[in-house]
This record gives C-alpha cells, sequence and structure tokens, in this order.
C-alpha cells in the first residue's frame, strides 16, 4: 500500500508541476476571472443605466413654493421606498402659452419625460404616458397629499431587534444556497473535470506510458493523475472563489456576510462544499479518466467531449430534482445514485442540519471512485498496451 | 561505472543495495514457463519458455512482428499472459520487483518540457528514488555521459541521440538488477551504438543482468552470451550462441590445382561451386580424414578454410530464410 501510494505521489507531483508551473495555468487561472469581472463592472453600469433609465421624470410647471413642498413631501417617501425608487420631479418655471410648454416638455429628450404636471397644489393636473402605470399615478397622489398638508413630526422611532432567521425567509433562502451550492459544483466540475478526458494522451503521444506502466501498477497513474488535477482545480477554485468574495465585498453593501445562511451554517458548508466538490470531481473524473484513456489522439478526445458534457448535464438536471425537497423519492434515487450524489448532498447540507447523511454519503462516494479508478486501470491495461493491429471496441471479442 | 553490485559494506540509505541481500534465487534472473499472449484472434506469443541466468546478456533475436516485445511487456509486467508464468527476480508477481528492474521499451519517450536531469530523476522516482537523490545521481551521469551542459535544457532542446541517451539513463539511474532493453540499438549512429554496448557490458560486469531484443544479429552476436531465437511466437532456440552455431557444421572452402582426380570422392556430394572454389560441410569424420584423402588423391591443395558458422547462419537453419530475409530488410532499413 505504501508503494501504490508512493508511485502515485510521484505521478500526482510530475502531473501538478507540470500543469501548475506552465504559462498555460496562468491563463487557465485569469480566465473565468475576466468573466467575472466584466459580469460585476458591466452588471453594475447596467443596473445603474436601468434603474435611470426606468425611474419616471415628472415635470412639474408651478411656483417655486409649490415645488419646494413637492419637493419635501418627496423626500420624505424616499425615506420609505429609497430615492431610486421614487418618481422624479424637475421643476419647469410656467411659461405665458401652457399649452406649447407642455406639448415642448412631453417631447424633451434630456430628461426624458414621461408626463407634465401642471396647476400646482390647489388644481393638480397630470398629462402624460401615464395609462398602465399605477405606480407614478399613486407616488404623486401621496407626494401632492403629502405637500398640500405636510406633517413636522419625524418618522416615528421604532425598536428594532435583529435576528439571523425567521421562518417566512429561512426555507426560501436555504433553498437558494441549495440551488447556487449545487449550480457552483456543477459548474466547476464541468469546467474542470473535462481536462482529464485529455490527461492520458501526453503520455500516449510522448510513448513514456510504457516506462510508467512498467514501474508503478496502472491503478497509481490513474490515482496519480486524478489528484493531481484536482489539485491544481483546487489552487484555480481558491484563486476564483476568493476573487468572487472580493468582488461580492466591494459591490454588494454588507459583503459575503449578507449571503443566505446554509442549514449547518457556513464552516460545515464551506467544508462539505471542498468535500463534495472532490468527490464529485473524482467520481467523474475516474470516469472520464477511464474514456479519455482509450482516444488515441486529441481528435477522438474532442469527440468525446460533447457526449459526455451532455451527460453531465443530464446529471445535473437529475440532482436539481432535490432542491426544496431533500426528502422525496426522487432527491433520494439522486443522492444514492454516484455521480449526482455529491451535488444533491451539498444541496442538501443547505437545507438539512443532520451530518449523519453525509457521512453515509462520502463513504459511498469513496467506494464508487476506487471502483471506477479499478476498472478504468483495468480496461486501460487490456486495450492500450499491446503490440499489433488496434481492434476497435465494437470488433473485440473478449479474450480468455 | 559508477555502481557497484557485488556485496560491500555500503551506506545504509542505499535501498538498492541493500535489496542485493534479499536475492532469493541467484541463478535465475528471469524464468518464464509457456507464456501465451492472445489479442483477439490472434496469438502474439504462442507458449515460450525462457531462462536467463544471473548476471548474463540475454538477446531476444527475430524480426519485427516475432513477439518479442510482447514477450518483454508480459516479462516485466506490462501485461499479463493469457496463460504461462514468469518469475523476475525471484517475484511471481513482476511488479514487485520493479524498483530493482530498468526497462527501455522500443518507441522511446519522455515529457518534452522536462529538463533533462528532471526526466532522468522522475524516472528513478519512479522506481523508488527519492527525488533530491535522482537530481544528484542524474547530474553524475550526465557528467560521465558527455551531457552536463544540458541537464537544465528542455527535452525538446535534445537531439534524437542526445534524448535516447537520456532515457537509457534513466533506466539505469536507480541501478537495477535486471535490465530490460526493448530494440535499443534502433535509432542510433555507430558511435552511439558502440557507446550503447559497452554501457551494456560495463552493467554487466557491475553484477545486472540485462536482456535486451534486437533484429540485428551482429549485436547479439557481439554482446549475448545466450540467445533465444523467436519466430513467429515462438522459442526457435534458446541456448549459448556457441550452441546456436554448433546447430550447423563448420564450412571448407577448398581451393586446388588439380582439377580432377581420385581426390574428388572426398568431396560431399551437396558440395557447390563458388568461383574456384569448393564449398562444403565439414565431413562427420572432421577435418583429418578429408586432408588426408585431398592429400592422396592428389587434389593438390592450394588453400583450405574451414570456417565456423556465424549466428547468422544459425539463425538461418533454425529461423528459416524467410525470418532471415525481413531480417535482412530490416537492417537494411
Amino acid at each position: 500500500m505504501m508503494r501504490f501510494l508512493r508511485s502515485s505521489f510521484v505521478i500526482a507531483r510530475r502531473d501538478f508541476s507540470a500543469t501548475v508551473l506552465s504559462k498555460a495555468f496562468i491563463f487557465f487561472l485569469l480566465g473565468p476571472l475576466f468573466p467575472l469581472l466584466l459580469g460585476g463592472v458591466f452588471g453594475g453600469i447596467g443596473a445603474r443605466v436601468a434603474t435611470q433609465a426606468e425611474r419616471p421624470v415628472v415635470a412639474v410647471v408651478s411656483s417655486e413654493s409649490d415645488f419646494d413642498r413637492l419637493s419635501k413631501a418627496r423626500a420624505q417617501l424616499a425615506q420609505a421606498l429609497t430615492d431610486d425608487a421614487v418618481v422624479r420631479l424637475v421643476y419647469y418655471a410656467p411659461e405665458p402659452d401652457p399649452a406649447a410648454q407642455q406639448k415642448h416638455l412631453l417631447a424633451s429628450q434630456s430628461p426624458p419625460v414621461r408626463a407634465v404636471l401642471t396647476g400646482g397644489l390647489d388644481r393638480p393636473n397630470l398629462t402624460g404616458a401615464v395609462a398602465g402605470d399605477a405606480g407614478t399615478l399613486g407616488q404623486l397622489r401621496l407626494i401632492v397629499a403629502n405637500a398640500r398638508a405636510p406633517t413636522e413630526e419625524a418618522p416615528a422611532s421604532i425598536m428594532v431587534t435583529n435576528v439571523h432567521n425567521s421562518s417566512g425567509s429561512l426555507a426560501k433562502e436555504r433553498a437558494l444556497t441549495a440551488q447556487i451550492g449545487e449550480m457552483l459544483l456543477f459548474f466547476l466540475t464541468i469546467l474542470l473535470s473535462g481536462m482529464l478526458l485529455s490527461q492520458l494522451i501526453e503520455e500516449k503521444s510522448n510513448k513514456i506510458i510504457e516506462v510508467i506502466a512498467a514501474a508503478v501498477p496502472i491503478d497509481a497513474l490513474f490515482v496519480g493523475k486524478l489528484f493531481a488535477m484536482l489539485a491544481a482545480s483546487v489552487v484555480g477554485i481558491v484563486v476564483w472563489v476568493s476573487a468572487g468574495a472580493l468582488l461580492i465585498q466591494l459591490v454588494k453593501q454588507g459583503g459575503v456576510s449578507t449571503l443566505p445562511p446554509p442549514a449547518l451554517g457556513w464552516p460545515a458548508f464551506l467544508f462539505l462544499g471542498v468535500v463534495y466538490f472532490a468527490m464529485n470531481y473524482l467520481l467523474l473524473g475516474a470516469a472520464f479518466l477511464t474514456i479519455g484513456a482509450q482516444a488515441s489522439t486529441v481528435r477522438e478526445v474532442q469527440t468525446m467531449s460533447m457526449p459526455v458534457t451532455f451527460g453531465q448535464v443530464l446529471i445535473f438536471g437529475f440532482a436539481s430534482t432535490a432542491i426544496g425537497n431533500p426528502d422525496s423519492g426522487s432527491a433520494l434515487a439522486a443522492a444514492i445514485f454516484p455521480l449526482s450524489s455529491p451535488m444533491v448532498m451539498l444541496a442538501r447540507a443547505a437545507e438539512q442540519p443532520d451530518w449523519w447523511p453525509h457521512l453515509l454519503a462520502i463513504a459511498w462516494q469513496a467506494l464508487w471512485v476506487a471502483l471506477i479508478l479499478h476498472f478504468g486501470a483495468r480496461l486501460f491495461r487490456k486495450t492500450v498496451l499491446k503490440s499489433g493491429p488496434r481492434t476497435r471496441w465494437w470488433k473485440r471479442k473478449s479474450v480468455a | 561505472m559508477l555502481r557497484q553490485r557485488t556485496q560491500t559494506h555500503r551506506s545504509p540509505n542505499d535501498a538498492g543495495l541493500r535489496r542485493q541481500h534479499e536475492r532469493t534465487d541467484e541463478s535465475l534472473a528471469v524464468e518464464a514457463v509457456n507464456l501465451v499472449k492472445d489479442f483477439g484472434d490472434t496469438r502474439a506469443v504462442d507458449g515460450v519458455s525462457l531462462s536467463v541466468p544471473t548476471g548474463s546478456i540475454y538477446g531476444l533475436l527475430g524480426p519485427n512482428g516475432a513477439g518479442k516485445t510482447t514477450i518483454l511487456r508480459m516479462l516485466i509486467g506490462i501485461i499479463d499472459p493469457s496463460s504461462g508464468t514468469r518469475r523476475i527476480l525471484g517475484r511471481e508477481h513482476p511488479l514487485d520487483a520493479a524498483q530493482e528492474v530498468g526497462y527501455l521499451p522500443e518507441e522511446r519517450g519522455l515529457y518534452p518540457a522536462m529538463h533533462a536531469r528532471d526526466a532522468i530523476a522522475f524516472m528513478g522516482a519512479l522506481r523508488g528514488v527519492p527525488l533530491a537523490e535522482g537530481r544528484r545521481r542524474a547530474d553524475t551521469l550526465l557528467q560521465e555521459h558527455n551531457l552536463g551542459d544540458w541537464a537544465r535544457k528542455p527535452i525538446r532542446t535534445l537531439s534524437k541521440g542526445m534524448a535516447q541517451t537520456v532515457q537509457l539513463l534513466g533506466t539505469i539511474l536507480h541501478r537495477p538488477r535486471l535490465i530490460v532493453l526493448d530494440e535499443p540499438f534502433a535509432g542510433l549512429d555507430a558511435i552511439n551504438q558502440g557507446r550503447l554496448e559497452e554501457l551494456i557490458r560495463r552493467e554487466t560486469r557491475a553484477g545486472a543482468t540485462v536482456i535486451f531484443s534486437t533484429h540485428v544479429i551482429a549485436h547479439a552476436e557481439r554482446l549475448c552470451e545466450r540467445v533465444a531465437i523467436i519466430a513467429k511466437g515462438r522459442v526457435a532456440f534458446d541456448g549459448r550462441v556457441d550452441e546456436a552455431r554448433s546447430q550447423l557444421r563448420p564450412i571448407v572452402r577448398l581451393r586446388t590445382r588439380a582439377s580432377d582426380g581420385e581426390w574428388r570422392s572426398a568431396i560431399p556430394a551437396g558440395a557447390r561451386r563458388e568461383g574456384d572454389e569448393w564449398v562444403f560441410e565439414l565431413p562427420d569424420g572432421g577435418p583429418e580424414p578429408l586432408l588426408k584423402a585431398l592429400i592422396d588423391g592428389g587434389a593438390g591443395i592450394e588453400t583450405l578454410a574451414i570456417e565456423r558458422p556465424g549466428l547468422h547462419d544459425a539463425f538461418v537453419a533454425i529461423a528459416g530464410d524467410k525470418a532471415a530475409a525481413e531480417m535482412g530488410q530490416e537492417q537494411v532499413q
């Protein structure tokens, strides 16, 4: 066993060094950060533009005193709804020809006016494209009413006690956490484990596979490669998650602490996230390594990638059925099916506080990792390291 | 050479040498009994039995496709036989002896981006040598083989001959007791072939057993104490080189002054003329009765040469003309 582990370590060390110390790995690390960064920047700009574009502008043609009162009333409303949510009022002094002024304002592009309020506070008259815009009309009614009879009193003082969760928010938030966790696990695995399809191509094309196979058990080669790529992936994930957390911290008020909390708590959930990512990666990776080991060229690997990716999407769809109902029959089936089990169990960690199902699931998944690796290594030895003409698997007969 | 396999006091850290004391069978390094390997409907190896004495240089001789590579791969455990058994350095499972075996495959291969010393150290690490120690030994070996300046250069920048040398050094870095080389001379120029022959001899002098496959008879003839002639997946001959030669009678080349006479009765029926020479196998009685009959018969012997058959002649006699012709073609290629 020690020799097996040592052999695996030698393979893993070589693969990890070759991967992480290559120039290509920098692009590998930076690749996902670009969309994250661009998404954050353009998302923020887009949201601001959208807010500005959608917030209605009402041109107020009135006396200055009326407008001041309207502005104060609006400010009070904005305290309750936030400034962005309240209709924007822009003052215009009355002109000699009210009809012409009104027409001119409604055609204005800067600012784009939705409606014109005339008649002052006594006889308010709104003209504009407000059909179906009950919000703008309703806000204006409140603002005008408050402007007519302003209250000098400050808003009532209420004693506030914050609790971490309430029953109304908990289930929904945990389901959201489960969904986000499952999706992250799926995308990270699909992005990273696909690399394993081509892992043995290097050894096969360099002909070094025979040197390795003569020195160490093929199982050790498989395990070494799998863990090397897992380690390289973890390096990437640490970088990406750190960058993501930093971005959330920068753009979201309150930072990562405002994210919905999972049932097992953040430390346990993150720990299980790492464990289930590793299990998911090892399970799919072991299968990919086995499939990829049958390929002799990069073209064959590329051909295999599409159905493999499609299979992953199906598994993700299967795993998604567990969200919101972790004790249902389909959730149980998805938790038992080895390839969907890590995703389902991570979702469960977000929704259910029990630990024991996770211990059981991890043992079950580890068993399947070992089985797939062993089967893959046997298949590899049987089909790859042989002399003579190559026979395709569909033509191959079993050899006694 | 930097290594000695004789039993002397060594550092307790030298795992390779410590293993020497664990030997269980000193007489045979490799023993294979009735090995069979089928690939689908094709029988690549058909009942091969071999015995390789410890400390010998053993050649597997045969044309391409004869099954040499498959035999070697089975012996060292890369593939399992369909039936039959093999013992390597006293172990039933070849991979159990992997740390005492060095293997150079026919299709050479190294990681192109790896530095030469790291490639050698990696191959040593696969066989149990710690990486730091492997690098140290690699530096020494590269210096000894005039490749010291290339130690920290990527493999992709080395010439083919240099890369082959690097791989060979990786094969022996861990000081193996058994070295298995599959077509080691293929692709090497004459100078490097000579160096490799010397390296093989040095390794055996240091106590290693060397098995190599080749389709070049000259290498086997120069190096091997024992050969196995492989043809169509079977062992056509297994024994010492002189035993292979002794399968054939010596050849007599005779030139006489007289063109006819009583001496002609001493010439065997199967004799042929090559120019002005008679060429025939030495008769059963040996050279003395032949000489007497020629002299008494008035042949007027101008020249008489008795030639011992070469391994090539033995190969033709054992494996057949077709196999010999294939070998000849491969050597030309």
